[in-house]
């Protein structure tokens, strides 16, 4: 008898194809949520895969806080130039000048909390009615009770308590009008199967991802980048540091890590022998136990 | 252990599996030490748990923990939803599916079976089987989960007795026999002291077989997809709006079952129309012409055709041959998942594989008492997680199999029209 196997990263490819082109389907108005991150890159290239040799029927959607690394930049504007998809940018800057949003205040500042308000406005403004993320289970432990089909209400919030079951493949993506939904295909990806994945389909990535020289700051045991964003404290100090980013975030919150890892494969390597989640470099997610959940009930990605 | 061997990743295999359980049955410890000896649990999780045990003055470090992602589920210790975990050894990634074990248990079980190779059924070696273990068996074979590991736990607190093994092992194949289940194993396993669940235990000499995570990383899985019976339901049809692709009709979608080849004949559902496959484009490269020879679920793809048939969203490719049953009144088994019961004669949105239509349920021929496994011919009142019979009639006909012989073409779900949430989980009989 003939065997028909397919690797685990193939099983994971095939199912978020599946999502994304389910999400096409059943929604009027979808948009990608696109960060610039390595989970966005893969969701960009599994829903080029899912359309292929049409593009990509929906927007990419870039929430921008003004604080992004400059190298996420670069590379999100050549991959959209590349691929012939449409950007549409959401600006913190902009919600603070309307006064939709406060700019926070203190040492550790950050726009995080702020960026749900302009996704939430960009989302009502463009009447995007299903929005594609590249979230994981594995991430934090209130993502891992997330669905692929994500149901919001009017007011953009996540009811965990009452979500709706998901059986089979069947997705459930019936709404009202002003409720939207979130979809995950990476849902099931670890990440180790995301580097895996990238390796295997030699994809490229931001700079930042891989080892090299930069000024930094040591603060509350995370590696920040020295930038015009960071204010520092008088005992602070800037030094110049080998290291490598295992998440992309605002420079303000994603910490670094040190990092000899200049390859794909060291990457991989890295990352099998490490003993901390990628979240552990985030301080957005360190503020309280519920840090995620909450603002994920609020609209957060 | 090289946890994750890494040139070995494009060899590994996938396995999603469900474990179910109530509290003390030891289900969290074995989780637990699956995630810890595979290097899946990482410090930060450990400290971020090891610090929330001590707060709430626990003698012991508490892995359900880890589960229970939601604030209320950690207030209340409870667990309310089903949790995804995920781990991997270097010949398989593993996902589970782990359910809990209270109120609203056949819900979650349903919802965490519906996509499981394999069922992790724990049973307590000082109790043996429980009502508990007859639910859990029943919707491992309801769900047609097509494997299911008995674990016996607990053996250290029955001086691993091979006697209590063989009694409880007995006592489950009668249970199971009027089941309709097809691999069954034991294992005799400590899930606190770790006997055979990684390594082979020494104090259990009589017991010849596998450990757990050899059997997890072993057990024969490939042919638990349906090969034979072609059924490709067209999930979106892809027409670029580009010169260079002008007469470009690709039809997108994943493969239910079967095997399908370029030049191969098919036919189209409802339209009854034949064709034969152009060609195959896998999505392994952004590349018109690199096509494939032969394409099988559970893959993605996206196939043209050799003649011009008006095909869109619902429909299905099917063999010429072989054909899949064409019906608007269909027989179910149903678990009804919310708190609004059923209404008979009451109308419906369904959802079966790429199509939408609607229902009305004809009739509820009889619920099935879980625990018992008997048939309640006088109870027609179906609500939150009850089990069962039912006929419904749609508006459009569904192109479907038995769930027994195919798990996507034979499921369905039951949408409320007024609420918009999955009411409920149909297997087509």
């Amino acid at each position: 008898m003939i065997l028909y196997n397919l690797n685990h990263l193939r099983i994971l490819e095939s199912e978020a194809i599946y999502v994304i082109r389910e999400t096409a389907a059943q929604f009027e108005r979808p948009a990608l949520l696109f960060s610039g991150g390595k989970d966005s890159i893969v969701m960009v290239h599994l829903a080029r895969k899912a359309f292929f040799p049409a593009r990509i029927p929906f927007p990419l959607v870039h929430i921008d806080t003004g604080h992004n690394f400059p190298e996420t930049i670069t590379f999100r504007d050549k991959l959209v130039s590349e691929i012939g998809a449409t950007l549409l940018v959401g600006s913190v800057q902009d919600s603070i000048d309307k006064g939709r949003a406060v700019e926070e205040k203190g040492i550790n500042a950050s726009r995080n909390m702020l960026q749900t308000v302009t996704l939430l406005d960009t989302i009502e403004e463009n009447k995007f009615d299903a929005c594609l993320g590249g979230a994981r289970r594995d991430e934090e432990k209130a993502r891992a009770k997330e669905r692929f089909f994500s149901h919001r209400d009017e007011f953009g919030q996540w009811d965990p308590k009452n979500q709706r079951p998901e059986l089979w493949n069947l997705m459930n993506g019936k709404k009202n009008i002003g409720e939207h939904f979130r979809v995950f295909p990476l849902s099931n990806w670890t990440e180790m199967d995301v580097w895996q994945y990238i390796a295997m389909e030699g994809l490229e990535l931001p700079s930042i991802y891989f080892a090299h020289d930069r000024d930094c700051v040591q603060r509350d045991g995370q590696i920040l980048s020295a930038s015009e964003h960071l204010s520092l404290r008088p005992e602070e100090k800037i030094e110049r540091m080998h290291v490598r980013y295992r998440t992309v975030g605002d420079m303000t919150c994603t910490g670094a890590v040190l990092s000899p890892a200049s390859t794909l494969s060291d990457i991989i390597h890295e990352i099998a022998a490490s003993r901390t989640t990628e979240r552990g470099t985030r301080t957005d997610d360190k503020r309280s136990e519920t840090a995620m959940e909450d603002r994920k009930k609020q609209g957060y990605f | 252990m090289d946890i994750r061997d890494l040139d070995n990743y494009h060899n590994m295999e996938l396995l999603r599996f469900t474990t179910a359980g109530s509290v003390d049955d030891g289900k969290s410890t074995l989780i637990g030490r699956l995630l810890y000896d595979s290097k899946s649990i990482f410090e930060d999780q450990l400290e971020a748990v090891e610090r929330t045990s001590k707060l709430k003055g626990f003698e012991h470090v508490d892995l359900a923990l880890l589960t229970d992602g939601l604030k209320a589920e950690r207030e209340q210790g409870i667990t309310i939803d089903v949790a995804y975990r995920y781990f991997a050894t270097p010949k398989r990634k593993f996902i589970i599916a782990d359910t809990p074990g209270h109120i609203q248990y056949t819900r979650n079980m349903v919802t965490g079976a519906s996509t499981a190779n394999l069922a992790l059924i724990l049973v307590d070696a000082r109790k043996g089987i429980l009502e508990q273990t007859n639910r859990h068996s029943f919707i491992a074979s309801l769900l047609q989960i097509p494997h299911i590991i008995v674990c016996i736990n607990k053996m250290d607190l029955v001086d691993y007795s091979q006697e209590v093994f063989d009694r409880t092992v007995s006592e489950y194949k009668k249970l199971s026999s009027r089941l309709d289940v097809k691999d069954v194993h034991f294992i005799p396993i400590s899930a606190l002291k770790g006997d055979n669940v990684v390594d082979k235990s020494e104090n259990m000499p009589w017991y010849q077989g596998s450990t757990l995570m050899y059997l997890l990383e072993n057990i024969h899985i490939s042919s638990d997809e349906n090969h034979i019976d072609c059924r490709f339901p067209v999930q979106y049809v892809i027409r670029p709006q580009a010169t260079e692709f002008h007469d470009f009709r690709g039809y997108a979608g994943r493969i239910a079952s079967g095997v399908f080849k370029p030049g191969d004949t098919v036919k189209i559902l409802p339209s009854g129309f034949t064709s034969r496959i152009k060609s195959i484009l896998p999505l392994h490269a952004l590349n018109v012409t690199d096509t494939i020879d032969e394409a099988f679920s559970p893959m993605s793809v996206t196939m043209t055709l050799d003649t011009d048939v008006d095909i869109s969203r619902g429909d299905m490719i099917v063999r010429e041959n072989n054909n899949p049953t064409i019906s608007q009144d269909i027989d179910m088994m149903i678990c009804w998942m919310s708190e609004r019961p059923m209404m008979a004669n009451g109308k419906y949105a369904v959802k079966h594989t790429s199509k939408d239509a609607r229902c009305i349920i004809k009739e509820i021929r009889y619920k099935v008492d879980i625990n018992s496994l008997h048939r309640l011919e006088n109870d027609k009142n179906i609500g939150m997680n009850d089990i069962a019979r039912i006929q419904i009639r749609t508006t459009l006909p569904l192109f479907f199999d038995s769930y027994r012989k195919n798990r996507i073409t034979g499921s369905i779900i039951l949408i409320d029209e007024a609420t918009n949430e999955t009411v409920g989980a149909g297997m087509i009989i």
